[in-house]
């Protein structure tokens, strides 16, 4: 970054941003570095793959590079950030739906990704969160990224709406049958298997 | 469970939500229905979990960076070389009209003359 070579200080993310609005590529690229890994979760969540997450992930930055001049810094970068990995993983989804002649051989395994966990996380938290994982990768899709980015990623159902596409009312109804859904799989599986047994 | 259980059931996935308001009757039975409690404690467990994968990563696969700074690097480029060429095109087409404009006033000018000459008598 321009401004801050030499200093020996470590620029925070907003002044990156700033540095980057001006045309910084360096500063950009920073920012690249620093976010890379949040997004391309984010990313893998969302498509439930590893190579559409690859994809939706480049996309991503290059709308951000793009559009970074709009970015007005009322919320935080992260959460732009956020929106514009949705609306990217949303076109790519989309277009995958209308290309869709998937043989059976095709059908992708399910993703084995390497996870890195915060290490104070207690083991019954780490098992809750594996359960949640599984139940999440057993909604549909249009139902999962509506409870993806409101319950983990915490965006507005306004922003949820705009980036999808679709009403307010819809991304409020989707969230619904979501975390119903959810419920579902993760306390009536357990009675039922409790009860075989 | 008793009907207005099941009716208060229904709404609990948005009843979890701090910010969703809970209509009062709805409060008050859940506050003296263990059902409705346990049910609910259910869907509170389920969202703090959730809000906890934020603290999960996906290691990205080898090369994501490099591949993304670099397809960045391509569309600056092309963005650069299209900017380029539009302020050519731009600049050819002023120069073009003009042109255009100087050979319009020309010719403009000589009719004029003609015309005078034609009129002016002998």
């Amino acid at each position: 970054m321009a401004t801050e070579h030499g200093s020996g200080e470590v620029p925070d993310l907003s002044t990156l941003v700033t540095a980057a609005q001006e045309g910084d590529r360096h500063a950009f690229d920073e920012i690249v570095r620093r976010t890379y890994v949040d997004t391309y979760t984010l990313a893998v969540r969302l498509t439930a793959s590893e190579e559409d997450a690859r994809d939706v992930v480049q996309e991503a930055y290059l709308r951000a590079w793009k559009g970074l001049r709009k970015f007005r810094g009322d919320a935080q970068f992260s959460t732009w950030m956020y929106r514009i990995t949705a609306n990217s993983a949303a076109t790519l989804t989309s277009k995958r739906r209308r290309q869709r002649t998937v043989q059976i051989d095709d059908v992708a395994d399910p993703i084995e990704t390497e996870v890195a966990l915060h290490p104070e996380l207690a083991t019954e938290n780490v098992e809750l969160m594996a359960e949640l994982s599984a139940a999440l990768d057993e909604l549909p899709a249009r139902l999962r990224t509506v409870v993806i980015l409101k319950d983990v990623y915490g965006l507005s159902h306004e922003a949820i709406a705009e980036e999808l596409g679709i009403s307010v009312t819809a991304a409020k109804v989707r969230l619904h049958r979501g975390r119903k859904r959810m419920r579902d799989l993760l306390y009536e599986e357990a009675g039922r298997h409790a009860d075989a047994v | 469970m008793p009907t207005q259980c099941d009716e208060i059931a229904v709404l609990l996935p948005e009843a979890v939500d701090a910010a969703e308001p809970v209509a009062l009757p709805v409060r008050r039975h859940i506050e003296s229905c263990l059902r409705c409690q346990a049910e609910l404690a259910r869907y509170r467990r389920m969202l703090r979990g959730l809000q906890m994968l934020r603290t999960q990563y996906f290691e990205p696969t080898p090369g994501l960076l490099a591949q993304t700074l670099a397809s960045i690097t391509a569309a600056s480029e092309r963005r650069a070389v299209t900017s380029t060429l539009t302020k050519r095109r731009i600049a050819y087409a002023g120069a073009v009209a003009g042109a255009v404009a100087a050979a319009g006033t020309t010719t403009a000018a000589v009719l004029v003359a003609r015309a005078r000459r034609r009129t002016l008598p002998v």
